[in-house]
């Protein structure tokens, strides 16, 4: 049979998270702290919308670019939240997640052989996504020194005559990093100078706990070369409506439209009606669930301090990425070991590139009960390593 | 600081001193001082428990009683609210816009009790006009707590 199969995906890696995956579910009581997906319930009253479509009969295709009125909201919404206006005509387009976008923003861009640049640690999907569309991937590793930023000197050295696409992750998963306002004018300054694009991957932007999200579309000459990602899925925890979206110049939109139209038609329409009424009145159950995030945050940095184990403080997303290089072994072996000795699963960070190594992903995204008890136990699990 | 103080320890007023300092990122003292601050002005009223006695072996009868008053002159309903909650087993009243003046809401062991109070106690003050009384026969959510209801996490365990 596998003659058949197409050599460029037999040839990509499943995602690294997949092989964790299996151990733990074999395990009745393990606790997780593994999952990149908010604990909250989708807000009741954007349930109710959802609902309440279906009552009325909304259960047919939308246009291919999403609901009008939606993409209005999504226009308004990036006009509070960066102070940049996106066409609601031509410039944006209703995806299924975030994901979809990623996928399609490089089939719309890439020629065989183009290089995208990858900072990792990042999402698993961005390297698989690019090669599939003929890219070669170009991996920047990212430094624990820079607390996980992407720095101008790294961004230079990785630059060639062949460079299309920065992929610019931030708020990230799994480091937790957030790219400052300063840092992005750098970075942005170089983009235009050396006349490349960015697809700024922005899922996370909600949840960012040290003043206001920045993006790189604030900045003079980057509207017209970012590909902006958005979604509802971590924002208002709406995972399972699989409902993003892609803010970008007119002529991108339209060819990622086409491979849009084709491939998935529209997303799913309950979800848009539901994803209306999140950006209409909303705000307020975000702030809610980010001042949660923020507590459990600092409550994990502070038990980290306690047990002197070293981790760089993150501001953005729902992940903590604590470093594990005194223990001697690789974030695979600890994560393994921790899991069978203690029963806590947390995501080696190799699992989002080989610059994860070292250090592991915990995610917050679980009641503080749940957080204190797992903490107990890597207290439990640490103090003996360092006894041997 | 104080707002989310504030939202925190209505949710969970046990919660240790320490901890509550972690997570809103300030030192414990402050924490205790912002604490006496709060209840020194009347803002934090009491920490009290919420409890399912539906799961006990106690008997708890609860009703809600609609009062019709002619309001006193130069004092208003304050003066007949007073009278009707200085009773222990009286566990809120609250001064109702619309149909009637005052929401009473009253616990008692059984349903002979609560008729005694409406009848004997609460119809025989004297700007009291009229009573309506409810009965609350199940509690499926009290103090912003679904009673009863136990969720699984039912997220995958690991996901990117």
């Amino acid at each position: 049979m596998n003659k058949f199969l197409a050599e460029n995906i037999v040839s990509i890696k499943p995602s690294g998270i997949r092989k964790f995956f299996d151990i733990v579910s074999e395990m009745k009581d393990a606790i997780s702290l593994g999952v990149g997906e908010p604990d909250f319930d989708t807000p009741w009253h954007i349930r109710e919308e959802g609902i309440y479509s279906l009552e009325k009969g909304k259960t047919f295709y939308t246009s291919n670019s999403g609901l009008k009125d939606l993409r209005q909201e999504i226009s308004n919404f990036i006009k509070r939240t960066r102070g940049v206006s996106y066409c609601p005509d031509n410039e944006i387009l209703v995806t299924v997640g975030g994901s979809e976008a990623i996928d399609i923003g490089f089939r719309a861009l890439i020629n065989q052989g183009d290089e995208v640049l990858i900072p990792q640690p990042s999402y698993v999907s961005y390297e698989p996504c690019a090669i599939l569309a003929g890219a070669v991937p170009k991996i920047i590793q990212l430094k624990a020194e820079n607390d996980f930023r992407l720095t101008p000197g790294e961004l230079l050295s990785a630059i060639t005559d062949k460079t299309k696409i920065l992929v610019l992750p931030y708020p990230n998963n799994p480091t937790g990093a957030i790219m400052t306002k300063d840092d992005l004018s750098k970075i942005a300054k170089i983009i235009v100078e050396k006349d490349i694009l960015v697809m700024s991957d922005e899922i996370y932007a909600a949840l960012t706990y040290d003043g206001k999200h920045s993006s790189i579309v604030e900045f003079e000459g980057m509207k017209e070369r970012t590909l902006l990602i958005e979604g509802f899925s971590k924002a208002y925890a709406m995972t399972g409506w699989r409902l993003g979206y892609v803010c970008g110049p007119k002529e991108i939109i339209a060819q990622m439209t086409k491979i849009h139209q084709y491939a998935i038609m529209c997303a799913p329409t309950t979800s848009q009606y539901a994803a209306i009424e999140a950006l209409k009145n909303g705000d307020n159950d975000v702030k809610e669930m980010r001042t949660a995030y923020n507590q459990r945050r600092r409550f994990l940095l502070h038990r980290f301090k306690e047990m002197k184990l070293d981790c760089f403080e993150p501001y953005g997303a729902f992940y903590v990425f604590p470093c594990i290089k005194e223990f001697g072994m690789t974030s695979e072996e600890f994560a393994t070991k921790f899991l069978q000795d203690e029963k806590v699963a947390l995501v080696p960070g190799t699992a989002f590139g080989e610059s994860g190594e070292g250090f592991l992903r915990i995610s917050y995204a679980y009641s503080l009960e749940t957080l204190k008890i797992a903490m107990n136990k890597l207290e439990h699990f640490i103090t003996k390593l360092r006894q041997k | 600081m104080r707002d989310e103080l504030l939202s925190i320890i209505e949710k969970n007023s046990r919660i240790d001193l320490k901890e509550l300092a972690v997570m809103l990122g300030v030192g414990e003292i402050d924490v205790v001082n912002e604490l006496c601050a709060l209840e020194k002005e009347g803002i934090i009223c009491g920490y009290h428990t919420l409890i399912n006695w539906e799961k006990t072996s106690i008997e708890k009868v609860n009703a809600l009683i609609e009062v019709r008053v002619t309001p006193q002159r130069g004092k208003g309903f304050d003066h007949i609210a007073e009278r009707i909650y200085k009773y222990p087993e009286v566990k809120a009243v609250y001064l109702i816009s619309g149909g009637y003046d005052l929401l009473v809401t009253l616990e008692e062991k059984s349903l002979k009790d609560i008729a005694m109070f409406v009848s004997e106690k609460l119809s025989g003050l004297d700007s009291v006009i009229s009573t309506a009384t409810h009965f609350i026969l199940k509690k499926y959510k009290d103090h912003g707590t679904i009673l009863s209801v136990h969720e699984e996490d039912q997220r995958e365990v690991i996901s990117p």
